[in-house]
């Protein structure tokens, strides 16, 4: 069953951050171990439409233990309610351990894979309703109030991010309406994105302890994933594909 | 300019006790595909064989069969009123019908299908222009309001004269139809049993071959329920066009598999579907290249065999049959071969990435299927009563001489 053992994050408490975040002008950490992203690029007005003033995306370190990844697919379960079947090839998975091996060196990694939001999302092209959908910082999201449950988009992401909703959904969380026959994946976890804090699985690592995946925006120079992916060469999955993927991974 | 159209058309009977028990048959077939989709939609798709990894299954292929199945049955039409091919007249109305059956049933099981058919509406509303899917929403709609238009010019005599600019129209458009559906796969970059131009052409070539198999079957089956006369001129002509049309098929797949024979990175899924594959190469082999091609081909050109009606009739049989296993190839197992993410490098997860993806078709979906496939024939069988479809003779007289070109002929 789902684990919902975290107190969910309310409104009010959101606010009250985020007028402190703005009061700060930066980014701040709290004592939760809540990082949140504020100011400069990040910082937007509450009720303000997204702009591609920001581009989200991630950095993920494939040299981490790879035993840290189950803490990411943990959190994002208990961040967003999915989780807890019993149907293996029914259930959905919004991010999942990947373990490769290389087939003529034997190296092996193990990384997780998500939504990638793709600056070219494919899926977002095949959609016929408009469903799926980009927003102006990059982050592609399902509409669930006008998907269709057609699955073009499955067919079409390279990456196999996105799940069919095969069954009826149960303990919904407010922040992400869910609905059998619809599609759905990863976004980037957008209502905390929006009240400038970390995704979930971000903020699960770094409460343990770990980097191994840094979120921020890849246009602010000095963000933190900016430095990062300027110093050290990063590799997208299937880059060659040409659509431009928002996240990045290192030591692959 | 343009002749009237001079034959004799009139409605079938429809009273005896074989038409109705059809009928009856056909109509459960259509409710209990129905309510399999309900089943399926209150249930969940969870009641499928369809997976996060094989996220279309049956109902589309039989989805995209009927689909393709009806462009081409359109072509008998075409054949008359834009080529001048004056031996096909007589069937002009017929092939209208029956791509309008057949693609109202296709539409009626891909939309049944959905994970929310009852947001069909919004499909309706809200249409990003971007998506091969959306230009086929006017695509499908737009064949039945063009086939339409032709049917009318073709059954009223006023108006016989339109129906070579009609029927060239519909020609028109029902290419773009059958590329359009084409389409649907070959703009899928990231799968690689897919992502090729090819796939529309190939699918027109099928669609051709499907189509009139279709309609040698349901021809000389209503004309031996009606004892109606058919002759063997046009039955010969309708054979030859269809072994011409299944080459023209089997030219495409051999061109699209030895194109990715060349890619080194489109060798693993070739290996897939013809060498090691399990049940899609035993599929491709024996259901699509010997049951839907080779033994159709022989049955239609062996000097021995391809006088008789029942040979013809068998082949068609076969081109339909092999047919749907070659869509079921192309959809299914393009899905079940695993997606390269990780080019160069085993992948594994509790998403099954790089394991070949099993599927396994369930009742529902079969029962959706065949539902569509009775919702046709049965649109198919009350137009032949309700309204002058079918000739009243299909005589070698009634014909006159094969092989007529005229320009003039509408």
């Amino acid at each position: 069953m789902n684990s919902n053992n975290l107190p969910p994050i309310t409104e009010e408490k959101i606010d009250i951050e985020r007028r402190r975040l703005l009061a700060s002008g930066g980014a701040i950490a709290i004592a939760s171990g809540i990082m949140l992203y504020g100011g400069g690029a990040g910082a937007r007005e509450k009720g303000q439409p997204a702009t591609s003033a920001q581009r989200w995306g991630m950095l993920i370190d494939t040299t981490a233990d790879k035993s840290i990844w189950d803490t990411v697919v943990t959190a994002c379960k208990r961040e967003q309610g999915w989780g807890g079947g019993n149907n293996p090839a029914t259930d959905p998975q919004w991010v999942r351990k990947v373990s490769i091996k290389n087939k003529s060196t034997g190296a092996e990694a193990t990384l997780p894979v998500m939504c990638q939001h793709c600056a070219n999302p494919p899926c977002v092209d095949v959609c016929p309703t408009g469903a799926s959908m980009q927003r102006a910082d990059g982050i592609v999201l399902v509409d669930k109030h006008i998907c269709i449950g057609c699955r073009y988009c499955m067919m079409a992401c390279p990456y196999s991010a996105r799940s069919f909703v095969h069954e009826p959904v149960h303990n919904q969380k407010p922040h992400m309406p869910r609905g059998m026959g619809t599609v759905e994946s990863c976004t980037m976890c957008v209502h905390r994105v929006d009240n400038n804090q970390q995704p979930a699985c971000v903020e699960a690592l770094e409460a343990k302890g770990s980097k191994a995946i840094i979120f921020g925006d890849l246009n602010d120079p000095d963000s933190e994933i900016s430095r990062a992916v300027s110093a050290h060469v990063t590799r997208r999955i299937r880059e060659d594909l040409g659509v431009e993927p928002g996240v990045h991974y290192k030591g692959i | 300019m343009a002749s009237i159209d001079k034959n004799t058309y009139k409605e079938v009977s429809g009273n005896g006790g074989d038409y109705l028990s059809l009928i009856a048959w056909l109509g459960v077939f259509a409710v209990a595909g129905i309510g399999s989709a309900f089943y399926m939609e209150t249930q969940g798709h969870v009641v499928t064989g369809m997976t996060n990894q094989i996220v279309w299954g049956m109902p589309h292929v039989f989805a995209v069969f009927l689909i393709i199945a009806a462009s081409g049955a359109l072509n008998v039409a075409s054949m008359s009123s834009v080529f001048g091919k004056k031996i096909y007249k007589p069937l002009g109305r017929l092939s209208a019908i029956m791509a309008l059956s057949l693609l109202a049933g296709g539409l009626l099981v891909l939309v049944l299908d959905l994970g929310r058919p009852d947001r069909l509406d919004v499909a309706m509303l809200k249409q990003n222009f971007k998506s091969i899917f959306a230009w086929n929403i006017y695509l499908y709609s737009g064949f039945f309001g063009v086939v339409i238009v032709y049917l009318w010019m073709m059954m009223e005599r006023r108006f016989n004269k339109y129906s070579k600019i009609a029927g060239t129209f519909a020609f028109v458009w029902r290419l773009a139809l059958t590329t359009g559906t084409g389409s649907i796969f070959g703009f899928l970059m990231a799968r690689p049993g897919y992502d090729a131009a090819i796939m529309a052409p190939m699918f027109i070539a099928m669609s051709f071959a499907f189509g009139l198999a279709i309609k040698i079957i349901f021809v000389t089956s209503a004309y031996r329920a009606t004892a109606r006369p058919l002759g063997d001129k046009l039955l010969f002509q309708m054979r030859n066009l269809l072994g011409i049309f299944i080459a023209a098929a089997l030219y495409f797949n051999i061109a699209q598999h030895l194109t990715n024979l060349y890619a080194p990175e489109h060798m693993g899924v070739e290996m897939f579907i013809l060498l090691d594959g399990g049940i899609y190469t035993i599929l491709f082999w024996v259901g699509q290249i010997l049951l839907g091609t080779i033994v159709p081909m022989t049955l239609l050109f062996h000097p021995a065999i391809n006088r008789s009606c029942q040979s013809i009739n068998a082949a068609s049989m076969l081109v339909i049959i092999g047919g749907i296993i070659q869509v079921y190839i192309i959809i299914v197992g393009g899905q079940a071969y695993p997606m390269d993410m990780f080019p160069g490098f085993e992948v594994t997860s509790t998403f099954f990435d790089g394991s070949i993806h099993s599927y396994t078709p369930s009742l529902p979906e079969i029962v959706l299927g065949l539902g569509g496939v009775a919702t046709a024939l049965l649109i198919m069988m009350l137009a032949v009563k309700y309204l002058p479809i079918l000739p009243a003779s299909l005589s070698d007289a009634a014909i006159g001489p094969a092989n007529i070109t005229t320009d003039e002929d509408a």
